[in-house]
């Protein structure tokens, strides 16, 4: 993989940060060659964001995508993960065209309101995505947080412990 | 390095085998409590409990301090990086997803490109 992408140059990859701003707050953020105009369309026609938002690395794929993107509008995602489905809906806030999108995360009471702003600069287009959790506990528990990323990686040993045959005399 | 890694991987798993001893990191990162107060919360005896915390401890995964006459036990410094292990994973699923996102975007490119060449014909 690394010799193909050595013989074939491809233009510059852009960095992708995360950070978490406050105990609330994650931000992401990542250029790309192109217009906001073009960018924004890609976040919000259901054809073109089903192409981009499941890559292949996530081992998940996409059931439906529907897209309602106006003000009060509704979204709603479902995921297929080997046998199990899971759905992610909530509405747009704001749809402010080729610069600004808030919506709503509701499948669970503690999910973000997330806001992405395109910022179009020399035919390139800065995004940044806030999401903005109702508390630090909740941000926590989406994984930065001890117990629950600890549960989830307990899980993770635990199956790892199992497919090793560990003899570590569990009781 | 190997050596380091390899012991402390074993310290995390022998720590983490027991399920008492994952109970006590969860019920740690709910909020900090005395060893008298996880040794009722699990109902074993304080020399049991002191057993368990001196386990995670050893793995680095809790921290205690003595004021007066009570020891509070934390989450010790892994919870930092746990954090930062998670950020990544985070920042490696949007940058896959960016990865692609680049594709459609150069694609929508190539096709205003001649969609406006057919326009000015």
């Amino acid at each position: 993989m690394d010799a193909r992408r050595e013989s074939e140059p491809t233009p510059m990859k852009n960095r992708t940060t995360v950070e978490r701003k406050t105990e609330r707050e994650l931000v992401t953020t990542r250029t790309f060659n192109g217009p906001a105009r073009i960018v924004f369309e890609a976040w919000t026609k259901p054809e073109l964001f089903k192409r981009w938002w499941v890559p292949k690395s996530m081992g998940m794929s996409l059931l439906s995508c529907e897209m309602d993107v106006r003000v009060g509008g509704k979204y709603r995602l479902v995921f297929a993960h080997e046998a199990s489905e899971s759905t992610f809906f909530g509405s747009y806030l704001e749809v402010t065209p080729h610069s600004r999108l808030v919506w709503t995360n509701e499948e669970s009471d503690d999910g973000p309101v997330t806001t992405v702003t395109f910022e179009e600069k020399g035919g390139k287009t800065l995004l940044v995505m806030r999401e903005l959790y109702p508390s630090k506990e909740a941000l926590d528990a989406a994984g930065t947080g001890a117990a629950d990323a600890m549960v989830e990686t307990f899980a993770q040993l635990d199956e790892l412990l199992v497919a090793l045959g560990a003899s570590l005399g569990r009781s | 390095m190997v050596q380091y890694t390899q012991a402390r991987l074993d310290d995390s798993f022998g720590a983490l085998s027991d399920a008492t001893r994952r109970g006590v990191l969860e019920q740690l990162g709910r909020s900090d409590a005395s060893i008298t107060d996880l040794a009722d919360k699990f109902h074993m005896t304080l020399t049991g409990m002191q057993k368990h915390v001196g386990v995670l401890e050893q793995a680095g995964l809790v921290s205690t301090e003595k004021v007066g006459r009570v020891r509070t036990c934390k989450l010790g410094r892994r919870r930092l990086e746990e954090e930062a292990a998670w950020i990544e994973r985070y920042r490696q699923l949007w940058d896959a997803r960016f990865d692609e996102l680049d594709k459609v975007v150069e694609a929508l490119k190539q096709k205003e490109k001649v969609d406006g060449r057919k326009k000015r014909k």
